[in-house]
């Protein structure tokens, strides 16, 4: 551990970061999982309103991929366009 | 690797990105096809005014099933920007950046849905009427609310910008390990001839209209709630 700078160790630990960014992840795919089979759900209920419930579904979707895109995107930013180093 | 779009030319201190070039090359060639289509329209529509048309219908009934009995004001503004944001992200198929995968395309958008937003709601239900709207339940939530309300063109541009640009990350990654396996065996990239057509059509096709249509009907519902608002009992 001699040739250690700490700008490499800014990087090794912006690595580690944008690991751990990532684990936002999780509850989009919780959050997504439960909208998707409430969306089921309702389609089993009422399958003629199937056409709208999709719709909402997709907007559902969306507005709860933003948490995660907002992780994505700083872990990224971490390994592209890294600010501290 | 290198992530941003490349300088095609500068000049003085302003840049001209590949964002910027592709951006300019997709509104003509809407322009083109729009010139084209409207040209000697007949009552049966064939070739490119049939698909005009269909294009114009769909958006004008997207809009008027959101927005009711203003939806011929802003149908205009919601088809340029399905079809504007459609196909510039689904460039990725010609092996070019898709121009949303750059905070710079999106977040001019969203700005400009983010002011029609608060002025058609100043404009449906007075300056002071919107303050009070807007520090409701309790005055005290004024704050919050303007928190929240400036947050929205912010989450909708790193949306598009976020679904995009992982597309264009997975992608070459995926072409870039095809390559180096296919190195291997023979010193031609033969292994990227058909293999990743599944992804290209889920990145290339699928999310960039997931993601316009998104767009295009978050900006209708928050235009249309501030122009109703919610009836406080």
């Amino acid at each position: 551990m001699t040739g250690l700078t700490g700008t490499d160790f800014i990087a090794a630990m912006s690595a580690l970061g944008a690991g751990l960014a990532m684990i936002a992840m999780t509850g989009v795919g919780i959050g997504i999982g439960y909208n998707a089979g409430k969306t089921v759900e309702s389609t089993a209920r009422q399958p003629e309103a199937q056409g709208t419930l999709l719709k909402l579904m997709l907007i559902g979707v969306a507005l709860t991929e933003t948490a995660g895109i907002f992780a994505l995107i700083i872990s990224i930013m971490l390994l592209f366009a890294n600010p501290l180093l | 690797m290198e992530l941003g779009p490349r300088v095609i030319f500068s000049i003085g201190p302003v840049n001209i990105t590949e964002t910027v070039c592709f951006g300019w090359i997709i509104s003509i060639l809407i322009l083109v096809f729009a010139y084209f289509a409207t040209r000697k329209m007949t009552q049966v529509p064939h070739g490119a005014q049939g698909v005009g048309e269909l294009l114009v219908g769909f958006v004008y009934d997207m809009v008027k099933d959101v927005m009711g009995d203003v939806s011929e004001k802003f149908a205009p503004y919601i088809g340029t920007l399905i079809v504007f944001l459609g196909f510039g992200s689904m460039l990725g198929l010609l092996d070019l950046r898709p121009i949303t995968a750059d905070l710079n395309c999106t977040a001019p958008l969203a700005l400009v849905t983010f002011i029609l937003i608060h002025y058609n709601a100043v404009k449906a239900q007075t300056a002071v009427g919107y303050i009070k709207e807007l520090s409701s339940p309790y005055a005290f939530m004024l704050p919050l609310n303007i928190i929240s309300e400036s947050m929205f063109p912010v989450t909708l541009a790193c949306r598009i910008f976020g679904n995009i640009l992982a597309g264009v990350i997975i992608m070459s990654l995926v072409y870039s390990g095809l390559k180096t396996l296919s190195l291997i065996m023979l010193p031609i990239p033969f292994l990227q001839i058909a293999l990743p057509l599944p992804l290209n059509f889920w990145f290339d096709m699928f999310e960039p209209v997931l993601q316009a249509y998104i767009f295009c009907m978050l900006t209708m519902v928050f235009i249309d709630n501030g122009r109703h608002p919610v009836e406080s009992d």
